[in-house]
């Protein structure tokens, strides 16, 4: 079995965001960038997958600028056996990500595809489904348990009212939360060694996919702050402010 | 130019976010039909009819529709699309399943999670954990757009005469089959509507410890809410979660015991009227989003707290 993963390069989940003044976007100068968190788990689940002997093949896939390379060395030095990597600059919208994930899943022919279930970035949660669409796969959103059967998955998924469980048949997309497992860090030998595994560069252009972004950014603001709050000395003052102050008791 | 939604609902009752989401659909275009995809769906239909906001109603009954897969939906969303300049639906896990499926089929480029309809193709969305707003204007002659229930109103539910027609139902997937669903019941308010949410956090240090916060809410009749850390260290279930990737909760009033403010968590409580956070860490980035700040430890403060409520007379319900 053979598993594609795809990983995004954004900014860190720790780094607090700052909007640019003249409202194009974020700063991201001189700012720390990570895999998308629920992405490691994604490559998480496909290295343990292949480590039971299930899977054959990891192929890690990014589509962006040329630093979103360091993502799939990331995914290879965690397990992934060889990485694809997509260029295109600017903002790719979902839609356009996952045609050209359609693109290199016809090419490649994986029997699951793996992904994160949102991007922290654009916040998103579109490019699994999306890519399920294209390709009529079955898809199993936000997965926080998977069991990988002879011809099927049996997939827990994180819903509003609690979990729900499904079964897809193979081929199929499966998009993780971050509770599906914890992600292992990568080792200093395995990190060298992930320098020696292959990347395929290949241009957006060159797939025959329009990346051309369907929604203007007409401007990015600072959400409105809230109104400085202040501490009480106790338990008696509290009850008495919510009750009197902000009469919400 | 018209509206169609896609209404959550559990084949007896509409779920309170579909109404909200009808609000900020209404305001995109007042010609608003809501698609109900079920199985003896009758009462839910009725109940939809009676919205003011909805002009019509789309039923499409069958067995296959019992639970909900996007695989089923897509299909029947399809066929109806057409007569249609936007399809909605609100943005929690049912949504987001569903709408991203639909939108690719159509070629359009989905906007997501909007807080506010600026006008027909131009909407208000948070990005980066709520750290940004977005203006967006979509370019797609057909949009797809899903809608941060807590960002809008309810729309009243009595007074409406819409009509029900029937639609056509479509065959079943055959590679994706429902299991099981373990939902949580509780007498509670529901967490995306209560009026009052207490949470707690890695702080509470176990599920047993939990019941101080039960206690609470009973006496508040609030819902319960949690960190990420406190549903991953197993003390409460997942759909307690608040947060980026849990859910948005605007209560009149929220409080945070032992949770240190991470901006994913606040990127699902800080619109909340009323905050306040108990915590014994003075420097918790929580405090900087409270209007109320307790610095204390939560199993000397809670007890005393509930001692305190009960002092009350009344209690707001
Ligand atoms: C992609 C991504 C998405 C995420 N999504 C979410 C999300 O949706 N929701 C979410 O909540 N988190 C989310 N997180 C996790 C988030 O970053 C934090 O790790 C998490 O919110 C921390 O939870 P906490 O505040 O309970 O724990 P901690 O950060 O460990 O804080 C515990 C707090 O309890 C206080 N405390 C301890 N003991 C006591 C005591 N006796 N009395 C009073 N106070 C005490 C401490 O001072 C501390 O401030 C996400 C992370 C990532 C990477
Ligand atoms: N540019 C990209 N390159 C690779 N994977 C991506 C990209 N954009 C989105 N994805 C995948 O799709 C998931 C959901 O992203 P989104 O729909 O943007 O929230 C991410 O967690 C990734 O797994």
């Amino acid at each position: 079995m053979k598993i594609l993963v795809a990983v995004k390069r954004v900014i860190d989940y720790n780094v607090q965001i700052r909007v640019k003044e003249d409202g194009t976007g974020v700063v991201t100068d001189n700012v720390k960038m990570s895999t998308n968190p629920p992405d490691d788990n994604a490559i998480e689940e496909a290295v343990k997958i292949k480590e039971s002997g299930k899977a054959s093949e990891i192929v890690a896939i990014t589509v962006g600028e040329e630093k979103a390379q360091e993502t799939v060395r990331k995914a290879l030095a965690v397990g992934a056996d060889r990485g694809i990597h997509i260029k295109a600059d600017g903002i790719i919208e979902p839609l356009a990500v996952s045609k050209i994930l359609q693109k290199v899943v016809d090419k490649e022919k994986p029997d699951l595809v793996f992904m994160g279930k949102q991007a922290i970035d654009d916040d998103c949660n579109q490019t699994g489904q999306m890519l399920a669409a294209l390709l009529n796969w079955p898809q199993a959103t936000f997965a926080s348990k998977i069991e990988v059967k002879e011809k099927t998955l049996e997939v827990t998924r994180e819903v509003d009212e609690g979990l729900e469980t499904i079964e897809v048949s193979i081929p199929a997309i499966v998009t993780c939360d971050l509770r599906l497992n914890e992600p292992r860090y990568a080792s200093l030998p395995n990190i060298m060694k992930a320098k020696k595994k292959p990347i395929e560069q290949i241009n957006a252009s060159d797939l025959g996919v329009d990346v051309k972004p369907r929604i203007e950014q007409l401007k990015v603001e600072e959400p409105p702050k809230r109104k400085a709050g202040i501490k009480v000395s106790s338990v008696e003052e509290l009850v008495q402010k919510l009750k009197n102050e902000a009469k919400v008791i | 130019m018209s509206v169609l939604l896609i209404a959550e609902h559990n084949n007896k009752e509409i779920k309170s976010f579909t109404l909200n989401a009808i609000t900020a659909a209404s305001q995109i275009d007042e010609d608003l039909h809501v698609l109900l995809i079920g199985h003896n769906a009758d009462e839910v239909a009725k109940s939809l009819s009676l919205v003011p906001n909805v002009k019509k109603v789309i039923q499409v009954d069958n067995e296959i529709y019992e639970n909900y897969l996007a695989e089923n939906f897509t299909p029947v969303v399809l066929k109806q699309a057409e007569n249609y300049s936007h399809i909605v639906c609100s943005a929690n896990t049912f949504g987001k399943n569903l709408m991203p499926r639909i939108a690719a089929l159509l070629d359009t480029s989905q906007v997501s999670d909007i807080i506010k309809v600026i006008s027909a193709d131009t909407f208000l969305r948070p990005i980066y954990a709520g750290n940004a707003f977005a203006t967006v204007k979509s370019s797609d002659a057909k949009k797809c757009v899903t809608i941060r229930p807590t960002s809008f109103e309810a729309a009243q539910t009595s007074g409406g005469t819409a009509e029900i027609i029937k639609a056509d139902t479509h065959e079943a997937a055959k590679n994706t089959k429902f299991i099981k669903k373990e939902e949580v019941k509780s007498d509670r308010p529901e967490l995306g509507t209560a009026r009052i949410v207490i949470s707690g956090g890695r702080g509470m240090q176990s599920g047993e410890n939990f019941k101080l916060i039960t206690d609470i809410a009973d006496k508040l009749n609030a819902a319960i809410g949690a960190s990420r850390a406190a549903v991953d260290a197993g003390y409460i279930t997942n759909d307690h979660q608040v947060g980026q990737t849990g859910k948005v909760v605007v209560p009149d009033l929220y409080i945070a015991v032992g949770i240190s403010g991470a901006i994913q968590h606040l990127a699902g409580m800080k619109e909340s009227k009323i905050i306040v956070a108990i915590n014994k860490d003075g420097e918790a980035p929580i405090f900087s989003v409270a209007d109320y700040g307790l610095e204390a430890d939560l199993f000397e403060a809670l007890p005393k707290f509930l001692e305190e409520l009960n002092k009350l007379n009344t209690i707001q319900k």
